[in-house]
């Protein structure tokens, strides 16, 4: 009568490269060691300052124990992702993770409003990753968190930490102020290009101040959810049709917790809409689709599961197999794991180009 | 390629809106008033979603032969460019007038039903092909509801007209009397591209470029659907089409699996939505053929029906005067065979339920307005 | 042949409760749902989550917005990673009835004294003729 058990299947043989990972810290306490006395100060008296009317958390409370996969609160206490023990455990062993790109959204300074105070933070979580993180288990990669509304400091942070070999790329929100692709943000895409570092579009959990949709702003989580995506299209539309990427050829985007069917879907409306509209924007000597094509790569997470698993086929070729790569959202409630995420066959190229080949090539890993 | 047989139905025309002044006749004196003292009637109306010079407002050859201006602006004109070539059965016109951007809502509804009465007074009356969306003004829904309710009796109007993005995500319960109102009369609503910018047009602030904009109707269409998903608004009126236009479709496979997903996950938080999301968005939502936003190659555009897994769905639209095709191509090619006859016709005909009985109703209209 | 397996006193889970048992190398978590119990592979049918260490809930029914109801209080079971929902009962997925159920097995209550009769294994400890146990036949 049951279904039959889905069996563990055999050892994962192929070690993989997970592209999302999010550590967190247990506390403010932990970022004190890389913060001047003045802004632990600060971080206590008034606390964050962003877009929106709560300060700690966002407005569509979440669904699974606060968002995150409710096995992985750590036993002593703290949120998940800030015991490496747990995430090590849970995670980095059993699926095999070679390289794991973390992506630290808290704390960041991404969404706070008082600049001085979110260049202090961002400079802090970029230590922190490296001392409490790397250093502890060198599978792991930095990523440079930038603070997209103050392109001076980001620049700076982004020179500075060129240098440092613990890090992989630059972490930037898609719910910037602006969409990305406006010139005040072409600092930092210099930046980028120059120090070979490819440009990771994670979500910030709090909103940059313009309602999540063009309607306004939505009601419920289940909402809020889906302009993940929705808010990462525009952001493509708008790196895309600004001309990022005539100005700056070698800047690599790397769109992470985005979805990427809607992908191929959008660069053939963006041509189709563009073979009558050219003259807008001249700047453009391409077809909006070849930037897609050559600037961007996707990663997997959350994962599309189609009625027919056979249709992840047909995105995964129109995107290109070089352009998608696995990642996992550790410790969030909305996790794949490697084991189970892509239902359908693929060849053993190609899997290990989804798994593995494709994030050691943009990132450079060995 | 050309249609291959007569008698569409196209549900995405366009009217091109005409001088104020010409509407000042369908207005109360007080309006009149306002109108012509404070020059209101002196410039134009023009929606930032629609400048009226853009290139994908109006298709070259159309504006040539209307010396440059605006085509759609005549019966005869909509007739020689549009109705007559192509043999359509029925056109369901929309007037995408700039007054729903307007903020003084009793403005914005005095316009429309300026608007309104106009369409039904210079073209239903004088043309059995054409059908209308009613304009309402919905910053303010009971306004919104009396225009319907004025125009109700009319069944040459078929629809109710809202643009994708206003003032608040369509689902909220605010606008709910609307969908009522709707219902209750056998109306459609008619969901259309473009916004009043009451928000910046993305979730991220402010484009550059109109381009930019018009791209992004896809993104604001997709929210629109979880919006009236996550909202109960389908439970809540089951008998209501919510027809896309000016959409394009490529995007729904997307919309498709991340709502199903999400769903098995997040239901709890709206637990009025009881079965698989994507199933019901099959059922209750309709989408446009145009901006055809695939490659005109059959093997892609196969696929994309396959991932969109339903023959109802699609529903044939010339978006006239907008350019959206060339010469009488007036369908892209690479059209699944099978599903051209439920794209012209048949799922048409499926989204508007008055179209199945105005044209009776259409005989009686005529006469009376004759007599 | 299926060996009887000794999982747990009966008294060990209240009503509400669960617990987590391996037995023969698989992870399986025991309900006692209102005095009836039942046992389920500790693995989401849909991607591996630990299922048995989810949310043991009911479930969210509702005739129209704005209409929350909880029914079947303790009855189903909420999975750790995504939150799809199980019920206790069936192992049936809320959302998919009929294309996605967790693995079950059945639970016997049996007598000490019958046991003592043997065979059986109970891995974990020791069965006394006086109490009831849990059975779980593999
Ligand atoms: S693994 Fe259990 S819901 Fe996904």
């Amino acid at each position: 009568m049951n279904a039959p058990l889905r069996e563990v299947k055999a050892e994962q043989r192929l070690m993989i490269v997970d592209c999302d990972i999010h550590p967190i810290q247990r506390s403010n306490r932990d970022l004190y060691p890389f913060l001047p006395k003045h802004w632990q100060q600060h971080m206590e008296t008034f606390g964050p300052h962003v877009r929106q009317g709560l300060s700690e958390r966002i407005s569509w409370p979440r669904m699974m124990a606060s968002g995150q996969r409710a096995d992985a609160y750590p036993k002593e206490g703290g949120p998940p992702g800030s015991s490496y023990e747990l995430m090590k455990r849970q995670h980095l062993d059993p699926n095999g993770v070679e390289h794991g790109m973390l992506i630290a959204l808290s704390k960041g300074g991404m969404e706070e409003r008082n600049q001085d105070y979110a260049a202090a933070l961002m400079s802090a979580v970029n230590d922190w990753q490296v001392e409490c993180w790397v250093k502890v288990d060198p599978r792991l990669r930095a990523g440079v968190v930038i603070v997209a509304d103050d392109p001076e400091s980001s620049v700076k942070e982004i020179e500075k930490r060129a240098a440092q070999k613990e890090f992989s790329q630059i972490i930037i929100s898609p719910r910037s102020a602006e969409p990305l692709g406006r010139r005040r943000f072409w600092p930092i895409y210099e930046a980028a290009q120059a120090a070979g570092f490819p440009l990771g579009i994670h979500p910030a959990a709090i909103p940059g101040g313009a309602p999540s949709t063009g309607a306004g702003w939505p009601t419920y989580y289940m909402q809020e959810h889906y302009t993940f995506g929705s808010a990462s299209e525009s952001v493509a539309i708008s790196l895309v049709m600004e001309g990022v990427f005539e100005r700056f050829p070698r800047l690599k985007i790397a769109m992470i917790e985005s979805g990427f069917s809607w992908a191929p879907t959008l660069g053939w409306r963006m041509d189709s809409i563009f073979e009558r509209m050219y003259k807008e924007t001249p700047h453009l000597k391409r077809r909006p689709s070849e930037y897609m094509r050559e600037n961007f790569w996707f990663a997997t997470q959350p994962i599309e599961e189609p009625e027919n698993p056979q249709h992840l086929i047909d995105i995964f070729e129109w995107i290109g197999w070089e352009k998608i790569m696995f990642s996992s959202d550790y410790p969030h409630w909305d996790f794949d794991d490697p084991r189970y995420a892509i239902s359908v066959k693929l060849s053993e190229v190609n899997r290990a180009k989804i798994f593995r080949d494709n994030a050691k090539a943009l990132y450079g890993l060995s | 390629m050309k249609l291959p047989f007569k008698g569409a139905i196209d549900c995405d025309v366009h009217l091109a809106m005409p001088p104020v002044k010409t509407l000042l006749p369908f207005m109360s004196d007080y309006w009149q008033d306002q109108i012509v003292t404070r020059y209101i009637d002196r410039s134009s109306f023009a929606l930032m979603s629609y400048p009226s010079n853009s290139p994908l407002s109006g298709r070259a050859d159309w504006r040539a032969e209307n010396g440059g201006a605006m085509p759609g602006a005549s019966l005869a004109q909509l007739r020689s460019q549009l109705l007559d070539p192509f043999e359509h059965k029925i056109a369901i016109c929309h007037a995408l007038h700039g007054a729903i951007a307007l903020y003084n809502e009793d403005m914005g509804a005095e316009f429309c039903t300026a608007v309104n009465r106009w369409v039904a007074a210079e073209w239903l009356d004088h043309e059995p092909r054409l059908r209308a969306s009613i304009l309402v003004h919905a910053q303010n829904p009971a306004l919104a509801v009396a225009e319907i309710e004025r125009c109700a009796g009319d069944s040459r109007f078929v629809a109710v007209l809202l643009p994708v993005m206003g003032d608040s995500p369509l689902g909220r319960r605010i606008y709910w009397p609307i969908f009522e109102a709707a219902q209750k009369h056998g109306l459609s609503v008619c969901v259309h591209a473009g916004s009043t910018f009451r928000n910046p047009p993305t979730g991220t602030g402010w484009t550059s470029y109109q381009t930019e904009d018009y791209i992004g109707q896809s993104v604001a269409f997709q929210n629109l659907i979880i919006s009236l998903l996550a909202e109960g608004v389908f439970q809540k009126f089951p008998d209501l089409t919510f027809v896309c236009l000016e959409s394009g479709f490529t995007w729904m496979p997307t919309l498709l699996w991340r709502s199903a997903k999400a769903w098995r996950g997040v239901r709890a938080e709206v637990p009025w939505i009881d079965r698989n999301p994507a199933s019901i968005v099959r059922e209750r939502i309709k989408l446009s053929l145009r901006p055809f936003d695939a490659p005109e190659d059959p093997d892609i555009i196969k696929r994309i029906f396959e991932q969109i897994n339903c023959e109802d769905m699609l529903v044939f639209s010339t978006d006239y005067p907008h350019w959206q095709f060339e010469g009488d191509n007036t369908l892209p090619d690479g059209l699944p065979q099978e599903l051209i006859q439920k794209i012209l016709i048949d799922n048409p005909m499926a989204s508007f339920p008055r179209l199945q009985s105005s044209t009776r109703a259409h005989a009686r209209v005529t006469q009376e307005v004759a007599s | 042949m299926a060996k009887k397996y000794v999982a747990a006193a009966a008294g060990d889970i209240a009503e509400g409760g669960s617990k987590l048992v391996s037995i023969a190398g698989r992870d399986i978590g025991i309900f006692n749902v209102s005095g009836s119990f039942f046992a389920l592979a500790n693995r989401c049918p849909h991607a591996g989550g630990s299922l048995c260490e989810g949310f043991i809930t009911g479930i969210a029914v509702s005739g129209g917005p704005n209409d929350y109801r909880l029914e079947r209080t303790g009855e189903f079971l909420r999975c750790p990673w995504h939150g799809w929902e199980f019920d206790i009962r069936t192992g049936q997925s809320w959302c998919d009835p009929n294309s996605m159920r967790a693995r079950q097995f059945a639970v016997k209550v049996e007598a000490g004294a019958d046991l003592a009769k043997g065979p059986y294994i109970a891995e974990t400890f020791e069965v006394k003729v006086e109490g009831e146990y849990l059975v779980i036949e593999l």
